[in-house]
């Protein structure tokens, strides 16, 4: 689920950076204004909890995996949303510079896929409408199953729309969306029974836990309006502002969404059925990048293959040989650093 | 249950690392958060089809370990341990875009294959730059730098409450699951229903430990903000590391070396 650096493009991850930044104050300003001291050590030892927990795995009977606790709902069961997003968005970041469980560029898609969309959208908009306030084992567990499954669906989206937009991957956008979503249909529903279990749980051994969290929580002002319509403008912004950044580039970022990639995604369905089992050539995409690396000197496919080396793969050879020659360098550069 | 100790072994030696001493350690963490993330962009912002536009950028790395006394090995193979989720996805490619762009010899090499080493690459290079950051700067010297970067206030104190406590959680998990696992005669699996009471009194517990932090921290004297000391200072050199690097990076952009260089040595050749 944590997406990596190496298939993200810098406008997808920059603006998903500039969303969880503000996201980010946001939270900390709502934090800040409930003004529960209580709430500093036990925001940061959930957070270590919730760490915690995720290295103890359970066998799923008859199918030879394992599931853990997943973090988002429960946090934001115990913790309301704001201070929840937080604790998952620290959570993410030791992930991602101790054990790169996710880039660092990446850090905004991730917080948002596990943090934004259970703590904002399946808490308030699911988990709250089924509990309603006055908690009961079942409604508890209903809820939280429905919830972690529905916010699983979402953040694989996410990971699913992140990754097309970024076209660094070749995964076409039906293939990639049929691949993600049943997988994590039965990732969430798993996460959603450890989830429903826990919490009932901590329900039936202590259930001034839950009824003091949902009192505490000031839900009513979850404004959602506010947020999604800042989500929206920061996200534009910054995608527009790196995306005109990127088509200046001379060499093009691959990015320009729309232009090049969107429409390369509806040709490849059309024409070519890509599918899994069956690959084939995707010929529509001959034009686009046929000639890519051999730029101005343009030779006709056939002669490529005769001579050696080809005249059409003269760069592309000589690029080779450069890029080992420069590792070797490189290499040679730390060896005599570390002798001085 | 290696795993566990396992990872908080990982947490700590990283810390361990960063708490040496040369020339990289001293710097201003500011300076080697920017430089990281310059770096980080600078590898992904290449096209889907670079490769050997990519190598020059190994020497960052290379530089980083050798004058900050990192162990290149163990960097090197927590790199590799991760590996398999980039390949999970980028082996799709060559699948799918079967399309021939190198031709050696006989050998056609299709575009699927290149844009898998580079996602190969891209990995390898930006994983290896977030954990040379924190092995030469620490997590906490990361926070304050946060800090003065301007985020806020609340957010730093969690991660910096969360990394505290992170290894004391991680300990108690370690413990509780070796319990289990002694008494279940080393089955490794765990079912569900011993997993949910392992899990619920590992939260009950943290719940009671939150509370006594709370009081601890109100005999002595909390009042709901927490002072940071933050002693950071740029120097010339912090200056000098982060605005050097950030050139070299945008002239390895760029200017594509290993294909001049391999020009150079082919034509020569023939």
């Amino acid at each position: 689920m944590h997406m990596a650096d190496a298939l993200i493009s810098p406008a997808v991850g920059g603006a998903m950076w500039a969303v969880t930044a503000g996201l980010i104050a946001y939270s900390a300003k709502k934090v800040r204004d409930e003004a529960d001291e209580r709430k500093v050590p036990l925001m940061g030892v959930l957070g270590a909890f919730i760490f915690a927990a995720q290295m103890i795995n359970f066998s799923i009977p008859a199918t030879g995996s394992s599931g853990h606790l997943g973090g988002g709902m429960i946090l934001a069961i115990l913790l309301g949303p704001y201070a929840a997003f937080l604790v998952m968005a620290s959570v993410l970041i030791v992930q991602a510079l101790f054990f790169a469980d996710g880039g660092l560029l990446a850090l905004g898609c991730n917080i948002i896929n596990l943090g934004f969309f259970p703590c904002f959208i399946a808490y308030p908009l699911i988990y709250r409408k089924i509990v309603r306030g006055n908690p009961t084992q079942l409604k508890i567990m209903f809820g939280s199953l429905v919830a972690a499954i529905i916010s699983l669906q979402l953040g694989a989206f996410g990971v699913v729309i992140k990754t097309v937009f970024s076209g660094i991957s070749e995964l076409p956008f039906k293939t990639f969306l049929f691949l993600m979503q049943p997988i994590h249909l039965a990732i969430g529903a798993v996460e959603g029974l450890v989830t429903a279990a826990v919490v009932a749980f901590v329900w039936k051994a202590r259930p001034e836990i839950l009824n003091a969290a949902e009192n505490s929580i000031p839900i009513a002002r979850v404004d959602m309006k506010k947020v999604l319509l800042g989500l929206v403008v920061a996200a534009a912004v910054a995608g527009g502002v790196l995306s005109w950044f990127a088509s200046s580039y001379p060499d093009g970022l691959e990015w320009a969404m729309f232009k090049t990639s969107g429409k390369e995604e509806l040709e490849s369905h059309d024409n070519v059925h890509v599918s899994l089992a069956g690959i084939q050539e995707k010929t529509a995409f001959l034009p686009d990048y046929g000639f890519k690396k051999s730029g101005a000197e343009a030779v006709p496919e056939t002669e490529a293959g005769v001579s050696w080396p080809a005249v059409d793969s003269g760069t592309s050879v000589s690029g080779l040989v450069g890029g080992a020659l420069t590792l070797l360098i490189a290499l040679l550069i730390g060896l005599g650093l570390k002798r001085l | 249950m290696n795993n566990i100790g396992r990872n908080s072994f990982d947490i700590g030696y990283l810390d361990t690392l960063a708490a040496g001493d040369s020339p990289l350690h001293r710097l201003d963490p500011r300076a080697k958060v920017i430089t990281t993330l310059a770096f980080i962009v600078a590898v992904v912002s290449f096209d889907k089809y670079a490769l050997e536009a990519m190598a020059p950028f190994f020497i960052y790395p290379v530089v980083l370990i050798s004058v900050g006394g990192l162990p290149a090995g163990y960097l090197f193979r927590k790199a590799l341990f991760i590996l398999p989720l980039a390949v999970l996805i980028g082996i799709f490619n060559p699948l799918i875009d079967r399309q021939i762009l190198v031709q050696i010899g006989p050998i056609g090499i299709s575009g699927g294959w290149i844009s898998f080493l580079s996602i190969i690459c891209r990995f390898i290079l930006t994983v290896t730059a977030a954990f040379i950051l924190v092995s030469l700067t620490g997590f906490n010297a990361v926070c304050s730098s946060l800090l003065k970067f301007g985020v806020p206030k609340p957010f730093v104190i969690q991660l910096l409450f969360f990394y505290r406590y992170l290894f004391v959680l991680t300990d108690e998990t370690e413990r509780m699951a070796r319990a289990r696992s002694l008494r279940a005669f080393n089955s490794a699996a765990m079912d569900f229903k011993t997993f949910t009471s392992l899990v619920g009194n590992l939260l009950l517990r943290t719940l009671d430990r939150a509370e006594r932090i709370y009081r601890a921290m109100r005999c002595r004297g909390f009042d709901g903000d927490i002072r940071i000391i933050g002693s950071i200072k740029t120097s010339w050199r912090d200056i000098v590391f982060t605005s050097g690097w950030v050139l070299v990076f945008v002239f390895f952009r760029y200017s594509n070396i290993p294909l001049r260089l391999g020009t150079l040595v082919t034509g020569f050749l023939k």
